[in-house]
């Protein structure tokens, strides 16, 4: 049968919406009573923020120029960047979990916008990203950790982490939807994260790595978003003594934010409409 | 526009996955009103071919649409029409049976009123008002099932699909689950269900369609299918001692077709009666003594080992799925 009058294939905007509101209470429900979830969400990346700290916090200070000051004020701008990428790997395992279960056959199935499970997945882990980086800034606070230029300056800091946790979900919805199966998510995700949190100034000054690393830690996306997160929080003088530039760290990780989504988001589109259970 | 004059289209559809052909030139057709029941073991393709009704996926060739919607060409309107419950219960966990129901209301578009309303009035007919407000990872298979089953009518759609809706679920709540089925189809809904099992299909379906290695095979009403056979089956039980010798005899009668179970041989009879006294003159002849032996009316099970050479999945519990 051909096209026949009055059959319409396009889907409102605000119908839209509604579906991604929808998908994300969805998530977010699930992200609050899958126990497990809560557990890994918040006590894992606690436990990394005191490990470092108090068990690699003197040698890796003592080792490297920190610029003068406590480690803690070091850390934890780059550990939260860490905590909203490792985070987002929740993306990837969710609509793996989805896609085993059947539900997102389901949700094919039904009229609603394309990108709304997608929307209402990233969402929902963004939220929870929000929720796990206010703990670890509580945590930090009750360790010692300060901030030095100012409240918003500190808010903006953690905002441009979180967003870039925010690109890097729809890596991993593009990963999972490719993989398939949550096993496989787990491991394909971890695949890129672990040498670019690692290799990088999350934890220790670049300038402490041999040479030939040096040129990758400086200018990969988790170097970038750590050293904007650090020239937001700490004294003028320790950010300049790093090196560190607020305003050309700002526009480099906007750069990464935007070409992240723009490159993945698309991707993840595509994978999401072939992808088969 | 008039009313299309089938629930459920589909020409010659091609589907393959690498190397393999799920699909190898499926046609279908059905009117409204009625329950279709697609009959086929594992593998047969019943799940691609659902896959592709739905618009989950696309066919390699081959046309199909929902009533009377091109499945290809207008796959958003088709999902207004259709309600799909595949084989896994995709109901989410750690929701509660009112959260799964509402949310999937949501996204057929009902007003959230709307979607509590129907909600409510779904779960009172599957039901689960008691454990309506607990989550679903404590449910049972059957109440998963039942729930799926709610929630992929909330949306009120004109053509439901349920894909193996009893596979995995034990013996009581099977039958439970087919008296629910009945019931929430019988308003006007039309069905298309797959099955590994005869009896469902014997059960539910008005018209079965028969569907092996990606091709449809047979297709009438299950006493239709049955008449095919002819007149029956010859059973006969023997001794394990006598089993070569009868079977000898048995392929005689039958002109070379032979049944073998591991505690039976049947061959078809025609003639009824009279192939039956055939039988038993041929192991008279031979000494041979049958423990038992009968003349029996046609099973689909008969019918299904016609057509594949092959039998079906026995309607037991925990099948694998497709």
């Amino acid at each position: 049968m051909t096209a026949t009058t009055g059959i319409s294939n396009r889907i409102g905007v605000r119908a839209a919406l509604t579906h991604i509101r929808v998908v994300t209470k969805r998530n977010v429900l699930r992200n609050l009573r899958l126990p497990q979830l809560v557990l890994f969400a918040t006590v894992q990346p606690v436990m990394f923020l005191l490990l470092f700290n108090y068990v690699f916090g003197g040698a890796i200070a003592g080792g490297g120029d920190t610029g003068g000051l406590d480690y803690i004020n070091f850390l934890i701008p780059g550990i939260l960047v860490q905590t909203a990428v490792f985070g987002s790997g929740q993306t990837s395992l969710g609509l793996t979990e989805d896609l085993a279960a059947g539900v997102i056959d389901r949700f094919r199935s039904l009229p609603m916008a394309r990108s709304a499970v997608l929307a209402g997945r990233t969402i929902a882990d963004f939220l929870r990203n929000v929720f796990v980086n206010a703990l670890m800034l509580v945590v930090g606070f009750l360790m010692g950790w300060r901030y030095e230029q100012g409240f918003l300056a500190m808010v903006l800091g953690v905002a441009m982490v979180l967003l870039f946790g925010y690109s890097m979900s729809w890596v991993m919805a593009t990963i999972g939807l490719t993989v398939k199966t949550p096993e496989a998510a787990q491991s394909a995700g971890f695949l890129p994260i672990f040498p670019l949190v690692f290799a990088s100034s999350v934890f220790v000054p670049v300038e402490s790595m041999p040479s030939w690393l040096q040129g990758f830690a400086d200018n990969q996306p988790i170097t970038v978003l750590t050293n904007t997160a650090r020239s937001l929080m700490l004294p003028d003088e320790v950010a300049a003594g790093l090196g560190l530039d607020t305003g050309t760290l700002l526009l480099q990780s906007a750069g990464w934010i935007l070409a992240i989504l723009a490159v993945f988001a698309p991707f993840a589109v595509r994978q999401y409409r072939k992808v088969v259970s | 526009m008039a009313a299309p004059m089938y629930a459920v289209e589909a020409d010659n559809i091609v589907k393959t996955f690498d190397d393999v052909t799920a699909l190898d030139g499926v046609s279908v057709q059905f009117e409204p009103g009625i329950i279709y029941g697609l009959l086929g073991p594992n593998g047969a393709g019943k799940t691609t071919l659902i896959r592709i009704l739905t618009t989950l996926l696309k066919a390699d060739s081959g046309s199909a649409s929902v009533v009377g919607i091109d499945v290809a060409a207008h796959p958003v309107a088709v999902r207004h029409r259709i309600g799909l419950a595949g084989q896994s219960a995709a109901v989410d966990g750690y929701l509660t049976g009112r959260e799964n129901v509402e949310m999937v209301g949501r996204l057929y578009n009902l007003s959230a009123e709307e979607a509590t309303r129907r909600a409510n009035d779904l779960l009172e007919r599957i039901n689960l008002v008691d454990a309506a407000d607990r989550q679903v990872r404590t449910y049972s298979g059957g109440m998963r099932k039942r729930l799926d089953l709610a929630a992929s009518i909330v949306g009120r759609p004109e053509v439901l699909f349920l894909d193996e809706p009893t596979t995995g679920i034990d013996p009581g709540s099977r039958i439970d689950l087919w008296d629910l089925i009945e019931e929430l189809v019988g308003t006007g809904t039309t069905l298309l269900l797959t099955t590994q099992y005869l009896d469902e299909a014997d059960r539910l379906a008005d018209r079965i369609g028969v569907i092996d290695h990606g091709s449809m095979i047979a297709e009438g009403t299950s006493d239709e299918l049955k008449t095919q056979m002819g007149g029956g089956v010859v059973e006969i039980h023997v001794s394990d001692d006598d089993r070569a010798t009868a079977s000898q005899a048995m392929m005689r009668v039958s002109g070379g077709e032979l049944t073998q179970d591991r505690n039976s041989l049947s061959i078809p009879a025609p003639d009824a009666s009279r192939t039956l006294a055939a039988v038993v003159r041929e192991l008279d002849a031979l000494g041979v003594e049958p423990r038992d032996i009968a003349l029996r009316k046609p099973t689909l099970d008969d019918v299904f080992l016609a057509l594949t050479g092959d039998k079906p999945t026995p309607a037991t519990v925990g099948s694998d799925s497709e």
